[in-house]
Parts: C-alpha cells; sequence; structure tokens
C-alpha cells in the first residue's frame, strides 16, 4: 500500500493506481470528461488537473494518469488547479454552448459563455477520444480514429471512407460526453 | 576501407591526414544548406571544371559551414606552406578571377576575408601551424578569423570539424581524431565510467530543456527491458533555428561516435536518428555517413574488434513541429501519429516501443567524443557554474552578422548581439532578443547583461531552446510578435489536450483584439491568467511553453500593450488598424515613385509638387513608405 495525502487527508493505494482512483475511492471528488473506466486513460481533457508536490517540486498534473507515489501532497483545488480547470470550462462552452454535460461543468464553476462564443453550434466534438478509445478497447474494431491535427483535428472514420467495420453497436454514442457523436455517425459508419 | 582495430584507426587516421592537408593546393568550398542557397553549387562546379579541364595538381573538395552564413559562399584556399586564406561572397565570376591566381600558385587578394594560420584540432595532439616564419604582403594585414568580431569570442567545440573536413569522407573525421574516443571508451573504460566522466563534465542537454545527459544515461542503464534504444533527436523546427543542421551537414560521424558511446554506456545495440525531412541535405549527409561507417565496420558486429555492437537506422519526420518532443517523436518511429502522451513514466524507463530508450540532441550527441577525448575536467574548463560547455546559437533577426555561432556557456546577451552578431543594422536600436523559439522568451534591453546558460534563462522566463536567437530592434512590435509565435503553435499543435488546442486560439484572439486597438485592462488579466493555464494544464511541454512568448513580452513590454489598448497606438507602427500613412508636403518633392507603387490608387499627385495621400482608400501596405527614398512618407 501507498500512503500520500490529499487536501491534507491521508489516504492509502495500491501500487500502480492513479490519483484519481484513490481520489474516487475515498470520495474525494474530481471533475473529469474524458475519462472512463472502461477505456484507457487518455490525459486530452485536463479537466482533472490536480497539484502535487513531490517534496522537491510543486507541480500541476492530470489526476487520471499520475501513478501515485508515497508521501506525495495532492491539491484538489489550488489556486493553479482552479485556474486550469475554469479556463478549460469556459474554452469548452464557448465551443459548444448548448451540450448538456459541458453546461453541467459551467454551472459547478459559475462560468457563462464570453463575447468569443461560437454562434450556430450547439454540440461540438471535444476530442477527448472516448468514442475511438471504446471502439477499440471495448468493441475491437477500429472503426473511429483521429484524423487532422490541431485546430482541424476530428473524429473520423479511417481513411475517411465510412467504414464497413462498424457493427452499429451504438457504443461510440453512448459514452460521448457531448452528443456529438449523434450527428457524426452517420459519416463514419457505412450503412 | 575496414576498419577493425586500432591499428586499422591509426593507419586511416595517416591516410585521412595525408587527404586533409595534402602537399598540394587545396580549394575547399563551403557547402552546407546556407552556402548552397548562396550559390555555392555553382562555384564548386565551376572551380572542379577549371581544375579538371587544367589537370591542375591540387584538390577542389566542398566542407560544412563554419558559421559565417551571411558571407556564403565562402571559399578558403590552402597553399602548401601558407595560411589558409577565406574569400567571401564568391560568385562564379569572382571563382574565375581566384582560380587564375590559384591556378599560378599566387594567392589571390580579391575578396579576402580572413586568414587561418593554426588549425586546432582540439581531438588530435593540438594545433597544427599551417606555415613558418613570417607573413609577407597582403597576408601580414589580413585579420586572421579568431580576431573577428565575429569569431572573437566563439570557441568550437561540437563544431570543430565544421568547415574543416569534408562530410561525406570518414577519413577526414579520423584524421582529426575521430572514433578514437569510441575505442578509448570501448576498451579503457567501463560503461559507468563513461557515464560518470559526462556527468562530472556538467553535459546538459542541448535540446533546450538542459536534464543533466549523465543523469539521463544512468537512468536508461539502470532501467530494466530488452532491448534498449539510443534516439538522436534531429528533428528541429523552431523558426530561426538551424544549428543541428549546420552540424549534420557539416559532421555528420560526430553524432554517430556520441551515439556510439552513448549505446554502449547504455548498454543499447540499436538506435534511431529522427531528422526531419524538410532538411534533404542533412538527411542525404547522414544517409552518406552511415553507409559508410557501417562499410568500415565502425557500424555493426563487433565494433573496433571489442565485441560491441551497435547500429542506426534514419527516420525521416513527417513534418511536424511537436516530434521533436520526445514522447511524439517516438510515436511516430512506431509508426503512430506524432502525438505526445504524459511523461509521469519516463521514457529512460518506457519509451520506444515502451522499452527503456534514451534520447539525446544532436548537439549533446556531438559533445559526447569530445568529454571521452579530451576528459571530463577538460569540458568543465569552458562554461559558467551551471552550464558547462559551449553552445551553438543561430543568430539572425535584426543583427548585421547572421550566422551560426558557438560560444561558452555564460556569455552576455550584450556581447552577443553586438560583439558577435556586430549590433543592429542601420543604426536602429536593439529592443528585445526572442531566445529558444518559439517556446523561449523575449528579453529586453535592460536584461542584455544577461548570462547565457540554462538557468539564468529560465529565471528571466525565457528557455535556451535549441539555441534560436532572433534579434529585434525598435522596428518591432511585441504585440505583433506575440501574435507571430503563437500563430506558428496554433498550426503546429498536434491537438489533443483542450488548452493548447483551443486556449493558444483564444489568446490569439484576445492578442487579435488588442493589435485592432480594442480591449481593455481586464483583458491584460485575463490573458495573464489564460496564459497560466495553458502552461500548467497542456500535456506536452509544446503546449506548456506556448505562453512563455505571450508572458515575457507581457512582463517586459506591459507599457507597450497598454499603449494599444488605451491609447489606440502601436508604438513601433506596425499594427495596421492602429496606424495611418501621410505625407509630409515639406519633404516630398514629387517624384511620382509613391503613386506609380500604390496598388490602391491612393496617392494623387503631379510631378514635382508635393502629393497627398487618400486615406480612405489606403490598406496601409507601407509600399510608399519603402519606395520614398526623401523620408517624406510618415506613419503615425
Amino acid at each position: 500500500m501507498i500512503t500520500f495525502t490529499i487536501n491534507g487527508q491521508e489516504v492509502q493505494g495500491q501500487d500502480g493506481w492513479t490519483i484519481l482512483e484513490v481520489a474516487r475511492w475515498h470520495g474525494i471528488d474530481i471533475p473529469t470528461l474524458c475519462h472512463y473506466e472502461a477505456v484507457e486513460p487518455y490525459g486530452a481533457c485536463r479537466l482533472c488537473v490536480v497539484e502535487v508536490d513531490d517534496g522537491k517540486r510543486s507541480r500541476v498534473v492530470i489526476s487520471c494518469m499520475y501513478p501515485i507515489r508515497s508521501g506525495i501532497q495532492v491539491k484538489t483545488d489550488s489556486p493553479r488547479v482552479a485556474n486550469v480547470r475554469r479556463w478549460i470550462v469556459q474554452l469548452l462552452l464557448d465551443e459548444s454552448p448548448g451540450a448538456p454535460k459541458i453546461q453541467e461543468l459551467a454551472k459547478a464553476f459559475r462560468v457563462t459563455p464570453s463575447r468569443f462564443k461560437k454562434e450556430g453550434v450547439e454540440f461540438a466534438c471535444h476530442l477527448c477520444g472516448l468514442c475511438i478509445r471504446a471502439c477499440q478497447e471495448v468493441v475491437g474494431v477500429q472503426a473511429l480514429t483521429f484524423g487532422n491535427r490541431g485546430v482541424l483535428k476530428e473524429v473520423t472514420a479511417p481513411y475517411h471512407q465510412r467504414s464497413t467495420d462498424c457493427i452499429r453497436c451504438g457504443t461510440c454514442l453512448y459514452v460521448c460526453p457531448t452528443g456529438a457523436m449523434e450527428q457524426l455517425f452517420p459519416q463514419v459508419s457505412a450503412p | 576501407m575496414q576498419i577493425t582495430s586500432i591499428d586499422d584507426l591509426q593507419k586511416a587516421k595517416g591516410v585521412g591526414l595525408a587527404q586533409l592537408y595534402p602537399d598540394k593546393p587545396k580549394i575547399l568550398v563551403g557547402m552546407a544548406t546556407c552556402g548552397l542557397a548562396a550559390g555555392a553549387q555553382k562555384v564548386y562546379d565551376f572551380l572542379s571544371k577549371k581544375a579538371q579541364d587544367a589537370h591542375w595538381g591540387g584538390v577542389v573538395e566542398k566542407t560544412g559551414c563554419i558559421g559565417f552564413c551571411y558571407k556564403e559562399p565562402l571559399v578558403d584556399a590552402i597553399l602548401p606552406g601558407q595560411p589558409r586564406v577565406t574569400y567571401e561572397q564568391v560568385t562564379p565570376e569572382i571563382a574565375g578571377a581566384l582560380w587564375e591566381e590559384l591556378a599560378a600558385g599566387k594567392i589571390p587578394e580579391k575578396q579576402v576575408m580572413a586568414r587561418i594560420d593554426v588549425d586546432d584540432m582540439i581531438l588530435n595532439g593540438g594545433p597544427r601551424k599551417f606555415y613558418k616564419g613570417k607573413l609577407k604582403g597582403f597576408l601580414a594585414k589580413t585579420p586572421r578569423y579568431e580576431d573577428l568580431d565575429f569569431f572573437k569570442l566563439q570557441r568550437h567545440i561540437a563544431m570543430r570539424n565544421c568547415g574543416f573536413i569534408d562530410p561525406d569522407n570518414l577519413l577526414h573525421y579520423i584524421a582529426r581524431g575521430g572514433y578514437f574516443a569510441l575505442y578509448n571508451a570501448l576498451t579503457a573504460m567501463t560503461p559507468d565510467e563513461v557515464i560518470a566522466a559526462v556527468t562530472t563534465a556538467g553535459l546538459r542537454g542541448r535540446g533546450g530543456g538542459g536534464f543533466p545527459t549523465g543523469v539521463k544515461w544512468a537512468s536508461c542503464r539502470k532501467a530494466k527491458g530488452w532491448p534498449k534504444y539510443v534516439l538522436c533527436n534531429a528533428d528541429e523546427g523552431d523558426p530561426g533555428a538551424y544549428m543541428d543542421r549546420s552540424l549534420i551537414e557539416g559532421d555528420p560521424h560526430s553524432i554517430l561516435e556520441g551515439m556510439l558511446i552513448g549505446a554502449y554506456a547504455i548498454g543499447s545495440s540499436e538506435g534511431y536518428i529522427y531528422v526531419r525531412a524538410e532538411y534533404p541535405l542533412a538527411v542525404k549527409t547522414l544517409q552518406r555517413a552511415i553507409f559508410a561507417a557501417r562499410e568500415a565496420g565502425l557500424l555493426g558486429q563487433n565494433i573496433l574488434g571489442t565485441g560491441f555492437s551497435f547500429d542506426i537506422k534514419l527516420n525521416l519526420g513527417g513534418g511536424a513541429f511537436v516530434c521533436g518532443e520526445s514522447t511524439a517523436l517516438m510515436a511516430s518511429i512506431e509508426g503512430k501519429p506524432g502525438e505526445p502522451r504524459a511523461k509521469y513514466v519516463h521514457t529512460v524507463d518506457k519509451g520506444l516501443w515502451d522499452r527503456p530508450s534514451n534520447l539525446n540532441n544532436v548537439e549533446t550527441w556531438a559533445n559526447v567524443p569530445v568529454i571521452i577525448a579530451k576528459g571530463a575536467d577538460w569540458y568543465r574548463d569552458t562554461g559558467t557554474e551551471g552550464s558547462k560547455g559551449t553552445k551553438i546559437f543561430s543568430l539572425v533577426g535584426q543583427v548585421k552578422n547572421v550566422g551560426l555561432v558557438e560560444v561558452p556557456m555564460g556569455v552576455s546577451i550584450k556581447d552577443l548581439v553586438m560583439e558577435v552578431g556586430g549590433g543592429v543594422p542601420e543604426n536602429r536600436e536593439f529592443k528585445a532578443i526572442q531566445i529558444g523559439g518559439p517556446s523561449g522568451g523575449c528579453i529586453p534591453k535592460e536584461h542584455w547583461g544577461l548570462p547565457i546558460d540554462f538557468d539564468s534563462l529560465w529565471d528571466a522566463g525565457a528557455i535556451m531552446g535549441s539555441g534560436g536567437m532572433i534579434v529585434m530592434d525598435n522596428s518591432t512590435c511585441m504585440v505583433d510578435v506575440a501574435k507571430f509565435f503563437l500563430d506558428f503553435l496554433i498550426d503546429e499543435s498536434c491537438g489533443k489536450c483542450i488548452p493548447c488546442r483551443l486556449g493558444l486560439k483564444r489568446m490569439r484572439e484576445i492578442l487579435e483584439e488588442f493589435s485592432a486597438g480594442k480591449g481593455s485592462l481586464e483583458d491584460l488579466e485575463e490573458l495573464q491568467s489564460l496564459s497560466e493555464a495553458v502552461k500548467d494544464g497542456s500535456l506536452c511541454a509544446l503546449g506548456g511553453s506556448a505562453p512563455n512568448p505571450v508572458l515575457t513580452t507581457l512582463r517586459y513590454f506591459r507599457d507597450e500593450y497598454e499603449a494599444h489598448i488605451l491609447q489606440g497606438k502601436c508604438p513601433a507602427a506596425v499594427c495596421k488598424d492602429l496606424i495611418t500613412y501621410s505625407i509630409n508636403p515639406e519633404l516630398c518633392n514629387g517624384c511620382t515613385a509613391c503613386v506609380n507603387e500604390c496598388p490602391q490608387g491612393a496617392i494623387t499627385g503631379t510631378k514635382k509638387e508635393p502629393h497627398t495621400l487618400n486615406a480612405s482608400l489606403c490598406i496601409k501596405c507601407g509600399a510608399c513608405f519603402e519606395v520614398c527614398k526623401f523620408g517624406a512618407v510618415a506613419v503615425a
């Protein structure tokens, strides 16, 4: 067992666990978006950031991938952490103001749409990659992938061809946190 | 020639020395990318043809870049018993004149830049003087290259062979002491001793982070897993930076030898060089070098008869800046999209194909043979307390002597810009220097006394980075600079994590408002807090350091931001929305040059009468400003 503290509270976890797993085990809330128990962590949304002091330095890390070490001091709500989260929610909200999950987060973080918000978009894909990971790791097919990069990055079927590998199981629709997959699905799955 | 023992190596050295300094005249043409861009190929072809046609007894050879990029094409002449003489900006016509005299056994005076009296050959038993006795005639008055302002503060350790050898000739490299360090390491040192030497030498990663190389090697050696990989990062992508390219093009074997020594120390038998495909000459040079080393037996099985085996594969990058980041680079070698991953488990434990992998930059590898050959103490003599050795910088931007410079750590920014760089051209004023590329920061004139080493740059908000230095003068707008680097990074972001993908875009949008004179002081605070969120929240070092140009310009040039926001003025007269062009009737003599140049027809006027500019038609392209010889076009 590895012992360390979260927000001053002493906690324990097993070797190989992440901070997020230990926190949830102890009922400590850390918000997440691209995390899902059934698939490997990916580290894209950065909403689950926490501040870790390992005695040498203090840095902001993502709790869904950071392996616990004994003696570390974790803060789940330090000013640096709060600043990162607030901005992530703000940026997401401006991208897709209508998505229920994002609205929920916005409410919790008291964030309102800014002057940069996108008009005419309700459910934008946030490239959290849950659909792709679920398709590959859970369903076992590769009907989905990322295409392009940077601001043009997208979820698509391999080679931009509607995928015949897709078995139309609907897993991707189920895990999608924004609802964007509903619009995307007809474009990636071969009829 | 097979080189499988120390005797072979000695023999190769003898042959190489005879080729390097033959008892006959020799002409060297600088043919790295900087030389080629200036037209060195034509000069080389011309001189080779002349030499061939005339059945000349001498040799015409190519070599790498010695650093003086803005004087390219450089041609060097070495006549037996005479100093090596360097000629600058040699066109084929000038080469014709040079050739006439050289063919007659004389040293030409035209276009002479400097002379080299001594080849210091740091790895091969010390200096070799080119001539005896006293110099006569113009040669006595020609400056020595180490006395030129550009070279005065320089010390070539990593670039020891650049401009001295033919990069495609393995024997030349061996002649200057190459591969002897490898032999020493393999036969006289244990892997731990090699690591100890590199650690004691204080070598820190030259790719930007400055992580102690010896510590990295030791962790990779200790890591469990097999096989282990030794990697070289040659995916140099910062705008304005080309140190690695020049090093590869001038001296590829120094990198191979460094990797061989590293592989021995770590316990690896397989290596990769990840080089960007946009460097065609560097790629070819590496291919030839790897091929030559393999042919000679210096790569492959049982190297130098010691039982040690190691081979290197070349991997061409797909053109993504982010692939210079270690985990993205490894993903790219694996054939996956070049996306970084979280590094909470270090790559020395789980890197390429989840095996222990040691990645170092080109320049780091090139330093390794020197440390082994000369000893850690020798290496420690150069540099500052926390940063040992030298660092190569590409000095570009608003500076007279544009080029590649290798200076000891600890040289001040001022000395680098004013002495080595020759100052800012056209009597403009030095304003700031961007160190470390788009991930680095802008350091203003108040801090130009700062010694350049890893730690003091970090404290100033910049990073050493790979070594790009962009000098800016008072015609540069800092808001515009911040926008430029953000544009680059938005373009190069892989898009995986939200702070980098969306955060940088938002920062850009806020800056766009500033340069249109909009925004408020609260927006400055917003920009600051967003920058910190992106810095803290991003997945990899690209996003983590992307806000640096914004943060440092905010820190050092806040007044300039405020001028944009509060007064709606761009002090450097760059931001188009905030400037107006007008014609001063007292200075305008009516030459009509601007009338003809204006694409909008916004300027009217008759010959010899002061012209007028219609501001409502003006698109602020600045063409009139550029073309006016009388300073009559005013920007405000």
